[in-house]
């Protein structure tokens, strides 16, 4: 069973190389550092898969070690590569180079070379702008685990603020659920035929540029993206059986996008915004944007009790192609902040043009100084046939993970 | 001219000092000279284990690196980084404390690699499930509290004043705190902290004092104790190292990614 895919092993080794190629450590200081995590998770799905070839049920493990080194310098080596192995979803058996980078540290300013993962945005719910890294979508359909980056990033650090240049030379595909996966689409999408616009393919240089900086109660930031789009745009096709696929095309895009945060005494207030072209034949704005605010210490005790209010909003409306076109999100987090840190976020997402709606808990309790227990409830609701997760009406899941940290 | 000004305001202080007339102005005056014997370090670096127990005895340790920077004509900068619980290793927390109002607070979250403004309005709330707050950790100014004498005595054998400080700001967990301080180092060697309704919420107490750079006091061990929850948290203090260059740039967002 290949899990990992040759033109992969191909892109991962040339960094590999290169990396350390051009970069012999000099004399070292700190010890070389280990550490990462190992996981067994098991997913539960209450209604019998609608597709062909899908289970009620999978186990996976998953390890991500992490090796750290610092020179005397101040400057850094990171590596840290993933697998997981899967038992519903041949897809989601991979392996990926989170980060492989080296940190120069100058006074002035920092070069970072290699694999990495960059975060951009604000808000809890949607992560609108966050563009740089590719979503490892057989992950989890949250968007927040996300493929390693190649790329050489400078940042600038002005007393006017932080600018940050970065060049891509490589550009990652998203990873699909398999045939056998849950939480896919009804028309399996075959990623071995994917296209792109560009005539240079994942090879195409993708360019982007960051200026943030923090006034006061105000952090503000706004970026300007060049390249591969990240969110690819399915077409239609057959396979050679003639069954019915889908076949990922990656346009080449423009996004300009501002994100802010604001905190006026216990309440946070966010925005995250964009305007893009290039994708599909319609240029849109996007936006999202709320607030947090935590009571602290609540009934005398010392538990924190958070609420969240976000609205997402598409121009494209029902053209869109997010499920969050017009959507106001309702989160509430409760952190026990005892010695276990335990933590619950509840959310609800409800469409405000449908009867659609998306409701998820996450739950985490630490035991010992190394065990971590995770459980999370996503659930889909009402779906409407028009509505982009309507082929995950009956994949409500319940993922229970323990991870063993070292 | 300028000799006459020093001398005059010299004078003023002095006078100020020896004849501070209500407790109130003596409390400030403790408080002001406690203060001007913990400027001028500039930074320093230390690690701190974090052992919290609970009423049944059951312990759990947390590790956190810390680096301060002292801010001219402000409160400090710091950063501190968590290197156990395995789970949260690299999440790191940038504090700017301001000597009146709310500090600024961003915190740093490896998996993510996301760092979130936070707001710190509501400083009552437990640091890392401990029992201290993050207005026993954050750095300590003149002006966040006013100040009342109410005796001296003796505490372990140091003679001490005993002085009470109200917190100015109206989101403190506390009504008062009452504080021991022994008049020959200004060491702080406990303090009772009041809650809202004020009964008695915590006792912190401070020992193995060490002096740094042949001027200051920190303690090694800070034990909190929690009289309403019966839980208890003890900082221990290790490898404090001063003056170490550090800059502004080192206390940012960006820094506060980087920081390990």
């Amino acid at each position: 069973m290949p899990f990992v895919k040759p033109y992969r092993v191909g892109w991962i080794l040339l960094f590999v190389l290169a990396v350390l190629a051009l970069f012999r450590p000099p004399v070292k200081v700190f010890a070389h550092e280990i550490s990462g995590f190992v996981t067994g998770e098991v997913r539960l799905f209450q209604n019998e898969a609608l597709f062909p070839g899908q289970s009620n049920q999978s186990a996976s493990f998953a390890l991500q070690p992490e090796y750290y080194h610092e020179f005397e310098s101040g400057s850094s080596f990171t590596f840290v590569p993933f697998l997981r192995v899967d038992s519903g979803d041949q897809e989601r058996t991979h392996f990926d180079i989170r980060e492989l980078t080296y940190l120069w540290l100058q006074e002035d300013y920092e070069l970072r070379v290699g694999v990495r993962k960059v975060f951009w945005g604000t808000t809890e719910v949607l992560h609108l702008i966050d563009i740089i890294n590719q979503n490892d979508q057989v992950e989890n359909i949250d968007t927040e685990d996300k493929l390693g980056q190649p790329m050489i990033n400078v940042s600038f650090f002005r007393d006017w603020g932080t600018l940050d240049i970065f060049m891509m030379p490589f550009f990652r595909e998203r990873t699909f659920q398999g045939v056998g996966g849950r939480l896919r689409s009804a028309t399996p999408i075959d990623d071995d035929r994917v296209q792109y616009e560009s005539a240079a393919e994942e090879w195409h240089s993708d360019w982007a540029m960051r200026y943030s900086h923090t006034f006061g109660d105000l952090d503000i930031g706004l970026s300007q993206f060049i390249g591969t789009n990240r969110e690819p745009t399915l077409l239609n096709g057959t396979d050679s059986s003639g069954n019915a696929i889908k076949i990922p095309r990656y346009d080449q895009i423009k996004q300009t996008s501002v994100d802010a945060s604001y905190v006026v005494g216990e309440w946070l207030w966010k925005l995250e915004s964009l305007y893009r072209t290039g994708q599909g034949n319609e240029n849109y704005f996007a936006w999202t944007g709320g607030f947090e605010y935590t009571f602290t210490r609540i009934f005398n005790s010392a538990i924190d009790f958070g609420v969240i209010g976000e609205w997402m909003f598409d121009t494209r409306e029902e053209r869109a192609t997010t499920a969050f076109e017009n959507d106001i999100a309702t989160g509430l987090r409760l952190a026990i902040n005892d010695a276990a840190s335990t933590e619950a976020l509840l959310g609800w997402v409800q469409d405000l043009d449908t009867s659609a709606r998306f409701l998820f808990l996450e739950a985490s309790r630490r035991f010992g100084d190394n065990w971590l227990l995770t459980a999370e409830l996503r659930a889909f609701l009402n779906q409407p046939m028009e509505d982009l997760l309507f082929d995950l009406r009956d994949d409500e899941i319940m993922q229970i993970e323990l991870a063993y940290y070292f | 001219m300028k000799i006459f000004i020093t001398l005059f305001t010299s004078i003023l202080l002095f006078s100020g000092l020896a004849f501070a007339e209500t407790p109130e102005d003596k409390g400030l005056a403790i408080a002001k000279e406690d203060d001007r014997r913990d400027n001028g370090f500039q930074d320093f670096t230390a690690n701190m284990v974090m052992l919290l127990k609970n009423r049944q005895g059951e312990e759990s340790v947390r590790h956190i690196r810390n680096k301060t920077l002292e801010v001219e004509g402000d409160g400090d900068k710091s950063i501190s980084i968590f290197d156990r619980p395995r789970d949260i290793k690299g999440t790191a927390l940038l504090n700017f404390t301001h000597k009146t109002g709310t500090d600024d607070q961003w915190l740093y979250l490896p998996a993510l690699k996301r760092v979130k403004r936070i707001s710190s309005a509501n400083k009552s709330g437990s640091f890392m499930g401990s029992e201290f707050a993050y207005e026993d950790v954050t750095s300590q100014e003149v002006e966040k509290y006013s100040y009342k004498w109410i005796r001296d005595e003796d505490h372990e054998g140091e003679k001490c004043f005993v002085f009470e400080r109200y917190p100015v700001y109206k989101n403190s967990g506390y009504t008062r705190q009452v504080v021991w301080l022994d008049q020959k180092e200004y060491k702080i060697l406990k303090i009772e902290f009041y809650d809202r309704k004020n009964a008695p919420l915590k006792t912190l107490k401070q020992s193995k004092f060490k002096q740094y750079l042949d001027k200051y006091w920190y303690p090694e061990e800070m034990h909190m104790k929690n009289h309403q929850t019966g839980k208890s948290t003890l900082l221990t203090w290790t490898k404090y190292k001063f003056k170490n260059g550090l800059k502004d740039k080192d206390f940012n967002k960006n820094s506060l990614k980087r920081a390990r």
